[in-house]
């Protein structure tokens, strides 16, 4: 039988458009086309809908398409086309390799866009770097003969470290890390074409992000082919995310005792700082231990393999964090104390320094992702 | 493990809509049932796999569907598109059936959605599937595994013995070898012959070799023809088939719904003379989206080309391969591998006929030729705006309409008319009962599924017997 390739006419028609900046912007690229033609997916999420808004993709689009998808792998098993067949649609990966590449993409500043690269590598140095700067630091500025013994009371962290210290060092990490991550959202913003927003397209997308309501392929269930155990990435996301936030609110709480109150931390146990701090601590142990677990329950066709670094130093972070702060919650009455806060100031301070240069910043470019389909969708009057 | 030792109660043969319904309800009646797929785990579900919306007649508002789609109303429709050639008795209790088909297929985990942007006029008689069908598929298989049924993936049906009327084993070629499987009750749901080209060909010739397959290449016909020198009754044009217009670029098999063209009625279609050779718009779509496969297959080397102009850019569903592009006729002519000069003077001679009109898409407008032998109805507007953009077409084949006859038990008839003893068959295998020729939206699975839930129950019943 003749090959379809040798019949007439035989001008080699060009298969698929190759215009972009980077590989995985023109793999985008090709798979969005494929997947406007085709629309199955439309009714899995938001992703569909935003795709068939446009007829020609630019770098912008792609980047907002990518990081409106959650990565629920719905789309990828109830793809006719997905590999092995020639069309190799994958759309999953393929956003997650964009997605990686967008936060690279929008780094400010610019100089530090290379920590995407080896991300797991980088945060590890960097924490390591922290821990070791801290505990040096309070063994060799702090007394003695206070960081191995016993310490209690109202004011007993500040014996280890002067409060101003630690609100000077913490005050500018953090600030640092908001006017970071402002100015990538800011472009990445600009970039995928977003304009003005209106109450109701903030409050859907405050909605549709706390409540990830695009993580459960349209109703469907996630990822579910093949597998023993349920997708219940959803429920340990929230653990992770709202734990995050009890403990940014014990954090805030304590902050306003401390200057409008008066009253110095350590707390007791029974009081706003340390329930807010403990809930979160816990969701912020449940939540990322369940999400790494997940991570290799994963259908290993769905995930970049480059990016699983990021992914799990940025779980490993949060994991530290909770367990630092837990450990000293619960030894703070023991001499074990001052090095337990060396530790976990260590593990604050870089987590802190580093989230505009790891995976903490998807939440935000998730988050404005949604606020712009929110605010399109309502264009579109649908 | 699967036994193939072992006789089952019910041997299913084929593994997409008609097949999991027919397994799943006749393991609900408790039977043991073992189905035989020819496709490698991916590809199960032949053409199921590629659909994403099933017509059901219902009285009222249902689930995502609008109005109302009254039995008599689907069985206007049907007679319509066939031009009366469908078993009456069979497609009115196939109807009647289908109003209970959704929420069946909702019991067994199938999902659906609102209707597809860009599918107007289907949101009253189609249940659209959430995620398509290898998402309604992935539902039933894990229903049928989870409920006991057996699977056996690359393990194509490549005879049967067949005593008088009576099915005694099927003959199955696996990675493991050659086995011979007895079972009680056949149903046979194997689709039609349309990946098959060289049965093709006896009807079509050389042609067929410029035809693209939408759908799975396992659909090679192999227990059909197996049945038919069986003896059973054919039913359906054996010469006829669906075909689309589809891009020249779509691979050989499997491209499914991505590569069909819609672009026709924005422009002109020519020939590999350059030549127009139909009026591009003749009726609104879907009808017109099938009839183009047809009429591309009767031009030489099965091959036409789109032309539009930049006006109409962006109106259509974007295809998945980019427009050929020239800023002029001649240069596209180039490109396409066109004479410059014969593309020009068709274009000319056409842009000249145009009259004034006011385009609209959603009716058949003013816009039209005057003078041409052969006109353009609607929606005619000058290709004087470049960029100019080509997308070369070739038919592409849904399925065929040759099948085996069944009684409304889903028996498979025998040459006379006498049912066979525990043969049964659904699905596109015995869909040119109901629809003899032509289709309506969606009608494939609804045949799929109702014929598959009968031929379920029958062999269930007759393997209880
Ligand atoms: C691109 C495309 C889109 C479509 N969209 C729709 C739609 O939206 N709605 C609709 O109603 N219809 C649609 N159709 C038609 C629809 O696909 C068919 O009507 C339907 O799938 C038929 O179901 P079936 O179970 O009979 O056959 P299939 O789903 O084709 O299954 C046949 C099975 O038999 C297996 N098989 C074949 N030979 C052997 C053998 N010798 N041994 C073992 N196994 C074998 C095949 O591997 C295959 O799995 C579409 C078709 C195409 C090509
Ligand atoms: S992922 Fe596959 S099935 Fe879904 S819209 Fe894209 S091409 Fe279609
Ligand atoms: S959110 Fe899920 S369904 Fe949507 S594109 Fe991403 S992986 Fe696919």
């Amino acid at each position: 039988m003749r090959s379809i390739d040798e019949l007439s006419p035989p001008p080699a028609f060009p298969l698929w458009a190759k215009s972009h900046s980077t590989a995985a912007l023109d793999e985008a690229d090709r798979v969005a086309t494929i997947c406007n033609s085709c629309r199955y997916c439309e009714g899995l999420c938001a992703v569909f809908p935003a795709m068939e808004t446009r007829t020609i993709f630019a770098a912008g689009d792609l980047n907002y398409l990518a990081n409106l998808c959650h990565g629920c792998g719905a789309c990828y098993d109830d793809c006719q086309f997905s590999p092995p067949h020639e069309f190799a649609v994958n759309v999953p990966k393929t956003f997650e390799t964009l997605r990686a590449e967008s936060y690279q993409a929008y780094a400010w500043p610019r100089a530090f866009a290379p920590a995407f690269e080896r991300n797991g590598l980088v945060i590890s140095l960097v924490a390591a770097a922290s821990v070791a700067v801290f505990v040096l630091g309070f063994v060799g500025l702090g007394d003695p003969a206070v960081l191995f013994t016993t310490q209690t009371g109202a004011g007993a962290f500040y014996r280890l470290m002067p409060h101003e210290a630690m609100v000077a060092l913490f005050g500018a990490a953090f600030l640092y890390a908001i006017i970071a991550i402002a100015m990538g959202l800011r472009s990445f913003w600009r970039d995928s074409g977003g304009s003005g927003v209106d109450i109701a397209a903030s409050l859907k997308a405050l909605r549709d992000a706390g409540t990830l309501r695009y993580l459960d392929g349209g109703g469907a269930g996630c990822d579910i082919s093949g597998k023993a155990t349920p997708d219940r990435r959803r429920l340990y996301h929230h653990f992770t995310s709202y734990g995050f936030l009890l403990c940014l609110a014990s954090t805030s709480v304590a902050t306003l005792y401390h200057y409008l109150l008066g009253r110095e931390a350590p707390y007791p146990w029974y009081d706003l700082p340390v329930l807010l701090g403990t809930a979160g601590g816990v969701g912020l142990i449940i939540g990322p231990v369940g999400l790494l677990v997940a991570k290799w329950d994963r259908n290993p066709a769905l995930r970049d393999a480059k990016r699983l670094g990021m992914d799990v130093a940025f779980l490993v972070m949060l994991l530290l964090t909770s367990l630092t702060g837990l450990l000293l919650l619960g030894l703070r009455a023991t001499p074990a104390m001052g090095i337990l806060l060396a530790l976990h100031l260590g593990v604050v301070f870089s987590l802190f320094v580093t989230m505009p240069y790891g995976k903490f910043v998807h939440g935000l470019y998730r988050f404005a992702a949604l606020l712009r389909f929110a605010g399109e969708s309502r264009t579109r009057g649908s | 493990m699967v036994d193939l030792a072992k006789r089952y109660d019910v041997l299913v043969i084929g593994g997409g809509n008609a097949v999991l319904c027919a397994a799943i309800t006749a393991r609900r009646r408790g039977c043991s049932v073992l189905v035989l797929e020819a496709a490698p785990k991916f590809y199960r579900g032949g053409n199921t796999r590629h659909t994403r919306n099933i017509r059901v007649a219902h009285d009222g508002p249902s689930g995502l569907m609008t109005g109302a789609y009254p039995e008599e109303e689907f069985w206007a429709d049907l007679q319509r598109v066939t031009g009366g050639e469908t078993d009456e008795h069979l497609a009115r209790r196939m109807i009647r059936l289908s109003k209970e088909l959704q929420s069946w297929l909702g019991a067994q985990g199938v999902h659906f959605q609102a209707p597809l942007q860009g599918s107007i006029g289907l949101d009253r008689t189609n249940a659209f599937f959430l995620g398509g069908g290898r998402a309604m598929l992935n539902a039933l298989y894990r229903t049928a595994l989870g409920l006991g049924v057996e699977a056996l993936y690359d393990a194509e049906v490549v005879n049967l013995v067949v005593d008088g009327n009576r099915f005694v084993s099927a003959i199955v070629e696996t990675a493991t070898g050659r086995f011979a499987v007895e079972a009680t009750s056949l149903v046979a749901a194997a689709g039609g012959f349309e990946a098959n080209l060289e049965w093709l060909k006896q009807y079509w010739g050389d042609k067929a070799d410029n035809f693209i397959i939408r759908g799975t290449p396992y659909n090679r016909g192999r227990v059909l023809r197996i049945l038919l020198d069986n003896g059973i009754e054919p039913v359906g044009d054996p010469t006829q088939c669906h075909a689309v217009a589809l891009d020249v670029r779509a691979p050989r098999f499997d491209g499914g719904i991505i590569t069909r063209l819609d672009s026709i009625v924005y422009g002109i279609v020519v020939n590999r003379d350059s030549q127009r050779f139909y009026d591009e718009d003749e009726d609104m779509w879907p009808k017109r989206y099938a009839i183009w496969g047809r009429l591309i297959a009767a031009e030489p080397g099965q091959i036409a080309f789109s032309i539009h102009d930049a006006r109409m850019e962006g109106r259509f569903i974007p295809p998945p391969f980019p427009a050929i592009k020239a800023d002029t006729i001649p240069e596209l002519a180039v490109k396409l591998g066109l004479d410059g000069a014969a593309l020009a003077a068709t274009v000319a001679a056409f842009n000249e006929a145009v009259r004034p009109g006011t385009f609209d898409t959603t009716k058949l407008d003013d816009c039209r030729t005057e003078g041409l032998e052969l006109p353009k109805t609607h929606w005619a507007t000058p290709l004087d705006r470049p960029p100019f953009s080509a997308y070369p077409l070739r038919p592409g084949i849904t399925f065929t309409y040759l099948g085996t006859r069944v009684d409304d038990r889903g028996r498979i008839l025998m040459a006379g008319g006498a049912p066979s003893a525990n043969m049964f068959a659904a699905g596109e295998i015995m869909a040119g009962n109901i629809l003899g020729k032509g289709y309506l939206a969606g009608i494939g699975m609804t045949i799929g599924g109702v014929s598959g839930r009968v031929a379920g129950e029958g062999a269930a019943a007759h393997a209880f017997n």
